[in-house]
């Protein structure tokens, strides 16, 4: 579990996370979903103490981070920039960060086999691809056997294969009951791992939804329909799990909860003509940018009307 | 509108983390050791810290006894020297190679980006300074006292019979030996000191370097009255005292100089512990 209370980092005049409110809940995936620049990477310094916040706090199963006896049991944390001194073997990096918690080595040894180091667990690790280097951090992380999981951007810059073995990864870290909060600016990375979304832009959260309700929000399973009695089609359809809206006045209402087919049917029956019927689809991709298209640090504006 | 249910069934309970589990002083300084030996650049380092002070010194040495046997008159410079002093001629040589490891163990975690998970694993912080001072003050101390004594025992068997001679049972001798591995032991700390304040491999040694050996250049451009008051308590000069045999009447005595290497010791790590604690990492 961990909390933010009002979190907020200043570096001089520029906010990076803006009082800052949000909770990630044990034995969930949650998402922490942002355009670059949207204080994700500092949120995550700052919940392992490596940045002191301005104002506000966050912990880490109740108390800071830096409060806990084994740091490295209560989050393992994967950072976003690389952490390790290329001049060191895997093995010994892993070795150096075990001893000062008492990890044993077979847990270190268990670590190398689960990210599939053993390879080149004795190899400087400044020699490693950008997906070894991932998976090191990712072993280092794992170290403590944490019961949260923190990850920054793990699948930027990886190769297919490493894509997928991080999303198989969270799912399974997921299943045996840990909580996992990993960052992504890429909502179709996102959606297939997470329960939970946390959406930031320029250091505020702009949503603390799920993925489902994320959809419904931006009308992801609307239907809308038209018909010239829209007040005695909305009797029509009326249900305990359907939503209808409609101004007044308007021939079209926005239905949820029903297909485009079930309306259809029930118009039918009442001998109601319908003049549109039309499924709204919006992907995660549309509904991510719609809440972000404010917070993107560089937005890129189309040239209109510069001719010659 | 339906409720939406959480469909995840119960969690099955997470292992519980070993209870054992804990950071502890004892496990940093284990972790520091570790690190340190884990790196080529300390296998390459110490090794030529060992080999500039007992091979300057011993050449000293052998230089000197050629000289006194040649009949031709002393080079001025070698004048006052004795087996003790030829012995230790390769000292401010060693000092570079030492400080600079000392520098590069706390830097380098900062080039590196190593910091990071030092601190994520000991977010008390303060315990990583501590235990990596220690660690490399220790090993500088045994380099140095080794190296010394090595340079000594050589020295002080080529110039038996010649005016220089000097023995390991004379007044002192042990002594001032102990002293110059104190006095390198002090420069690691301070090394590794300047690295964890300045965070960078360039500025340490600059700073380490520039302290030790430009400095006390500089005091020539003081007026006298001020140079002889100042001179002595500079940390080369009073590390320098530690392991003299001779005091004159301008240094301090090897006590006194002991305690101001300390203070200045003391000043670069409380500089390092603060920046360490107060400043993101």
């Amino acid at each position: 579990m961990i909390e933010a209370r009002t979190l907020t980092k200043r570096y001089g005049e520029r906010v990076a996370v803006d009082a800052v409110d949000f909770t990630v809940r044990p034995g969930t995936v949650t998402g922490f979903l942002g355009p670059n620049g949207a204080g994700k990477s500092t949120t995550m310094r700052l919940i392992i103490g490596l940045d002191a916040p301005t104002a506000g706090s966050v912990t880490v199963n109740g108390r800071r981070y830096a409060r806990h006896t084994a740091p490295l049991s209560e989050v393992g944390a994967l950072l976003e920039a690389r952490s390790i001194h290329p001049g060191r073997s895997a093995f010994d990096h892993l070795m150096a960060l075990a001893y000062t918690h008492g990890v044993r080595r077979a847990r270190v040894d268990e670590v190398i086999e689960m990210t599939g180091l053993r390879a080149v667990a004795r190899k400087r690790a400044g020699a490693f691809s950008l997906g070894m280097g991932q998976r090191l951090g990712i072993a280092a992380a794992l170290l403590g056997d944490p019961q949260t999981i923190m990850l920054d951007e793990p699948v930027n810059g990886l190769d297919p294969e490493g894509v997928r073995w991080i999303r198989t990864l969270l799912t399974d870290l997921a299943t045996a009951g840990r909580t996992v909060f990993v960052s992504s600016h890429l909502m179709s990375e996102m959606a297939l791992v997470a329960d939970h979304l946390i959406i930031v832009g320029k250091g505020r959260v702009l949503a603390d939804t799920t993925v489902q309700d994320l959809v419904r929000q931006a009308g992801g399973d609307t239907v809308v329909v038209a018909s010239a009695d829209p007040a005695r089609l909305r009797q029509v359809l009326a249900g305990p799990d359907v939503e209808i809206t409609g101004r007044p006045g308007s021939e079209r209402l926005s239905v949820t909860g029903m297909s485009p087919r079930a309306i259809g049917i029930a118009a039918a029956e009442h001998g109601i003509a319908l003049f549109e019927l039309t499924a709204k689809t919006v992907s995660l991709e549309e509904a991510f940018m719609d809440l972000t298209k404010d917070a993107v640090e560089y937005q890129s504006t189309t040239p209109t009307g510069r001719a010659a | 509108m339906s409720t939406i249910t959480e469909t995840r069934s119960t969690p099955t309970p997470p292992p519980t983390a070993a209870p054992e589990l804990k950071v502890t002083g004892r496990r940093v300084l284990r972790s520091e050791w570790a690190k340190l030996w884990s790196l080529r650049s300390t296998w390459i380092t110490l090794p030529l810290g060992l080999l500039f002070l007992f091979a300057v010194g011993i050449i000293a040495a052998l230089r000197y006894r050629s000289m006194s046997g040649s009949g031709q008159p002393m080079d001025p410079d070698f004048v006052d020297a004795t087996a003790y002093s030829l012995a230790l001629f390769g000292l401010p040589f060693a000092l570079i190679a030492l400080g600079v490891l000392g520098v590069l163990t706390t830097s380098g975690e900062y080039t590196t980006g190593m910091i990071r998970s030092t601190l994520a694993a000991v977010p008390r912080r303060l315990p990583v300074l501590w235990s990596k001072a220690a660690v490399y003050g220790v090993i500088a101390f045994i380099v140095a006292i080794a190296g010394a004594a090595v340079a000594f025992a050589v020295s002080s068997a080529t110039l038996s019979g010649t005016a220089a001679a000097v023995s390991l049972s004379d007044d002192g001798v042990v002594r001032g030996l102990l002293g110059a591995g104190i006095y390198l032991g002090l420069v690691g700390v301070i090394g590794v000191a300047l690295g964890a304040l300045l965070r960078s491999t360039a500025g340490g040694i600059s700073a380490l370097v520039g302290s030790f050996l430009l400095v006390p250049g500089l005091m020539s451009l003081l007026p006298a009255s001020w140079r002889t008051d100042i001179t002595p308590y500079l940390p080369s000069n009073a590390g320098e005292s530690i392991f003299a045999l001779q005091h004159n009447a301008g240094s301090l005595s090897a006590g006194a100089g002991l305690l101001v290497l300390l203070g200045w010791t003391a000043l670069a790590l409380g500089g390092a512990a603060y920046r360490l604690v107060r400043s993101d990492a």
